[in-house]
């Protein structure tokens, strides 16, 4: 029943929105294509070639998030052309500059050598930063590719780590221009582009090709996250904790009324890292400086960490029952001698609602006063 | 906000204004940039400061600080006057057009413009854009609130939204941004002196008699509490001996800080609850240590009113507790019987004083938040305000005249400053300024200053100078800036060795009692090294 809007994917026949690409009839119904440079909320560039598919009558293969899916197309996603040409993609993004996880392909000697040297220019006696976590290293299992001696390039540009959150580390980049997409096309700060061209492409801050901290740059780290390969990090996790350490655990940021939706990793107690949580609005996976670097106060070391009184102008510690027993005591005072009105209570725009609300009835059914309002007006 | 974020992308006109957007709700503003970037929604900018947004803008119109009533009514002039308006939606929806009219005639864009300074053609062509759009949404923050004017200025813009029918649908609405994460929880929870949670009124008495069932006590007062703006006077003048404060320091945000502190001094006690021992906690007699937000369960309601889960992902440390823990601690030794299992069974109580949650549960917002109102389990929230119908039934214009603010720039006062705050900072910086990293990019407080000031005072970038008010004096780096216009200085207010907020005017919004953070007069001198 070949209708109007209908295609085949594999033998299957699928039905398709008009402008819906062939990748987003496959994802929709759970056919697997592999890509590096698509990313959801942009237009697609076409530029890693890695969702190429065979389409029947096509004198060439097909990047599926760029084709527009159109009635009675025949599509094959992993033909033996596809797979070729996949597999020769990959080896040449193995084979450029440092990658150096398992998968490369290097005998003996040649392999030591490789490692040591990339192990001084990271600075690091470990496997790549993001090993375990990269787009082209998971592909390269699925295909089984591994680099070729004879398609290596050398690494074209030093490291740049003179800012306090991201390193780029051009010697993994594989030029996807996902960072330019999520700069210029998510959130907008226009401070990354392709500079250079040809054999000496970078991504770079423009035309003279500052660091980030000189550019427009304003470190919301939305470029790191959609990194699909170890190219772009960030500064502080860098061989402080890989993903299998950390567990995620999913909240709302702390800091301005947009309320990004965010994962903390956490290792040991401590925060490593915060990403966007792309599944979600508001923010769909963005966040800005303060949502993604801003959580050292959580582990900091002058927390707060038991009740203090003030007794002769300095502060002692106490316990919680003495502590409150004081409170109690004197608002209690207070309230009696000049009643409830003689009390005022802030309550704050930071505690959740469920705080605010027992502050509320506190003020209001203990304290015996209205006097309750917070600083957010401030 | 009566709309959501994501609604910003269907707007055909988008007038941002007193927003430093990229700067305040960036995540918020990538949506303004990408509806004008790709969708070619025209973008309005009104501003004293050459901020970022301004970049983006189709037209950047610059008024004079604390003129913004006379703006928004020459807009309204001019759309009256080329019959602009959406007259159905007038006709059907609102009242009192006929008084708007007549207060809004006198403000032709030539009167305007000597009052505000923005050129009548300007003004016309901001007027055209924005009316002859089908869509229009209005963003605004603490720039059009932070005035002895605020609630003027904020009933003006609805007057704008109202004339032009752009309310209650998608990719209008009028849209104030909150500053802090859970400004609209604290609110919506009760945690203002006139209204219990719900902005149910404590003067009335039938929803008084309610709370007084629900919670288990023989009466409550109906007399309105103090704003906090009115709680620093009441313990100066001694008719307020006690004061308990949650996660706030006044002593660095509050209008006017060197009073702040002599208030504080007057109280005969004060406790302060926080994770820091802030400027505030310091002067506190007893301080109590509470969890922040990664080692908590609850909820936070954004902006867009979308109630969200916050989770636990470490153990606080030492002692530290829940602020509704400690308050049950205190309530019950003061002889009130309060303690909940953990914080869902706060929010199914919640849930059955407060109308506009009633529908809300964990579990529903597991994944995805939602939107208040949401009256029951059934219903999907409200993403999108004043649909059919205004709260009140119909909407009301307010006819509002220009009044200038309460401080003007002098012989020895000659400079206006406003106040704000920058992309790595966050409030008085108790949690931002613990991370290195942002402290390496905006390590200290500055006065922004725009070339032609700096040279007539023989000042250059990166001098010390000294910026005084008639209230206090603080010295800070000058930094030579175009997003500065000449006149006028800004200053951030996170850094408390450069506490803008010394220099600040405490005159109140007579409404809101919001102070006017946003206009006062200084001079800058240079500091001999
Ligand atoms: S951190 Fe943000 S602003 Fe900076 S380059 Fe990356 S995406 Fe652009
Ligand atoms: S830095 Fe990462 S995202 Fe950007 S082009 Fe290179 S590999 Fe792609
Ligand atoms: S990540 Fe940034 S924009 Fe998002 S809520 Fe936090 S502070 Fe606001
Ligand atoms: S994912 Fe389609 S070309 Fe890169």
């Amino acid at each position: 029943m070949a209708g109007e809007n209908t295609f085949v994917i594999n033998g299957n026949e699928l039905a398709f929105e008009p402008g819906e690409t062939i990748l987003d009839v496959a994802r929709r119904n759970d056919i697997d294509i592999p890509t590096l440079c698509h990313l959801k909320s942009a237009m697609p560039t076409g530029i890693c070639r890695m969702c190429v598919v065979e389409v029947e009558g096509a004198t060439q293969l097909l990047a599926s998030c760029a084709t527009p899916a159109a009635a009675g197309m025949v599509v094959q996603t992993e033909s033996s052309a596809v797979v070729e040409a996949r597999k020769m993609i990959i080896r040449l993004m193995l084979s450029s500059g440092n990658h150096n996880c398992a998968v490369r392909g290097h005998a003996g000697d040649d392999w030591t050598s490789f490692q040591l040297q990339v192990m001084q220019a990271d600075g690091a006696d470990e496997l790549c930063p993001v090993w375990g976590d990269c787009r082209l290293q998971d592909l390269a299992y699925r295909y089984q590719v591994s680099s070729e001696p004879e398609l290596e390039t050398p690494v074209p540009y030093p490291m740049e780590t003179v800012n306090p959150f991201i390193v780029r580390d051009f010697s993994r980049c594989i030029l996807c221009g996902r960072c330019v997409q999520a700069c210029n096309d998510v959130q907008v700060n226009e401070a990354i582009e392709f500079g250079y061209r040809s054999a000496a492409t970078k991504i770079v801050t423009g035309p003279e090709d500052r660091p980030l901290k000189n550019s427009d740059c304003v470190f919301c780290g939305e470029c790191v996250q959609v990194c699909p390969v170890g190219a772009l990090v960030l500064k502080n996790v860098r061989y402080e904790a890989r993903p299998w350490e950390t567990e995620k655990v999913r909240t709302t940021c702390t800091y301005c009324g947009v309320g990004c939706q965010m994962w903390l990793h956490v290792k040991e107690n401590r925060i490593e890292q915060v990403t966007g949580v792309e599944e979600s609005a508001p923010n769909h996976g963005s966040l800005c400086v303060k949502g993604r670097f801003g959580y050292d106060f959580v582990g900091d070391e002058n927390r707060l960490t038991a009740p203090l009184i003030k007794e002769g102008g300095t502060f002692r510690e106490a316990t919680w029952e003495e502590a409150l027993d004081l409170v109690a005591k004197k608002l209690g005072q207070v309230k009696n001698d000049h009643g409830g009105d003689a009390i005022g209570m802030l309550t704050s725009a930071r505690i959740t609602n469920e705080e605010n609300y027992v502050a509320n009835k506190f003020a209001r059914a203990v304290l015996k006063t209205n006097n309750i309002d917070h600083c957010a007006r401030l | 906000m009566t709309n959501t974020i994501a609604d910003i992308g269907d707007a055909e006109v988008i007038l941002v204004t007193g927003s430093n957007t990229t700067e305040n709700h960036p995540v918020l503003s990538s949506f303004v940039k990408r509806a004008v970037k790709f969708k070619g929604a025209k973008l309005i900018v009104v501003d004293p400061r050459r901020i970022k947004m301004t970049e983006f803008a189709n037209l950047w119109i610059r008024p004079r600080l604390g003129t913004d009533v006379a703006w928004i009514n020459g807009l309204m002039n001019v759309i009256l006057h080329e019959n602009l308006h959406d007259e159905d939606f007038i006709e059907k929806r609102t009242e009192e057009f006929g008084t708007l009219r007549k207060v809004v005639e006198k403000y032709t864009p030539e009167h305007v413009e000597e009052i505000t300074g923005i050129p009548a053609e300007s003004l016309k062509e901001a007027a055209r854009t924005f009316a002859a759009a089908k869509k229009g949404s209005i963003l605004y923050c603490m720039g059009i609130t932070q005035h002895t004017t605020g609630t003027d200025n904020v009933k003006s813009l609805a007057n704008l939204s109202m004339l032009c029918g752009f309310l209650g649908m998608e990719g209008g609405g009028v849209n104030p941004l909150r500053g802090q994460n859970n400004v609209q929880g604290a609110c919506d929870m009760g945690g203002l002196p006139n209204v219990f949670p719900a902005y149910l009124p404590v003067i009335d008495k039938a929803v008084s008699a309610r709370f007084v069932e629900a919670w288990g006590v023989t009466s409550l007062s109906t007399k309105p509490g103090l704003t906090v703006t009115k709680m620093f006077p009441a313990a100066h003048d001694g008719t307020l001996k006690a004061m308990y404060i949650i996660g706030e320091n006044p002593m660095v945000s509050d209008a006017d800080l060197n009073h702040v502190e002599e208030c504080l001094k007057h109280l005969d006690f004060l406790v302060v609850q926080d994770i820091f021992l802030t400027e505030t906690a310091q002067m506190a007699d007893v301080v109590l240590p509470s969890r922040c937000f990664a080692e908590k369960e609850g909820t936070f309601t954004n902006s867009e009113r979308r109630v969200q889960r916050v989770r636990k992902a470490v153990e606080p440390p030492g002692q530290a507790h829940y602020d509704w823990e400690i308050l049950c601690d205190v309530a019950n030794r003061m002889g009130y019987p309060m303690s909940y299992a953990d914080s869902e069974a706060v929010f199914e109580e919640i849930r059955k004083v407060t109308p506009s949650y009633a529908g809300i549960t964990y579990e529903r917002i597991e994944g995805e938040g939602i939107h208040w109102p949401c009256p029951n389990e059934e219903h999907p929230g409200t993403p999108i305000l004043h649909r059919e119908m205004f709260t009140r039934g119909k909407g009301l214009f307010h006819a509002i005249e220009y009044v200038a603010p309460a401080e003007q720039v002098d012989e020895d006062y000659p400079l206006y400053l406003t106040t704000g705050r920058v992309l790595y900072h966050y409030h008085t910086g108790t949690m931002t300024m613990k991370s290195e990293g942002l402290n390496e990019i905006a390590p200290e407080g500055f006065v922004e200053i725009a070339d032609e000031d700096a040279q007539r005072l023989g000042i250059a970038d990166g001098d010390t100078v000294s910026v005084a008010s008639r209230r206090g004096k603080v010295t800070a780096r000058a930094q030579i800036s175009e997003k500065a216009v000449s006149g006028t200085v800004f200053m951030p207010f996170h850094y408390a060795q450069a506490a803008a907020n010394k220099l600040t005017n405490a005159a109140l919004d007579p409404v809101c009692g919001i102070p006017e953070f946003k206009v006062c007069a200084v001079k800058l001198e240079k500091r001999a090294a």
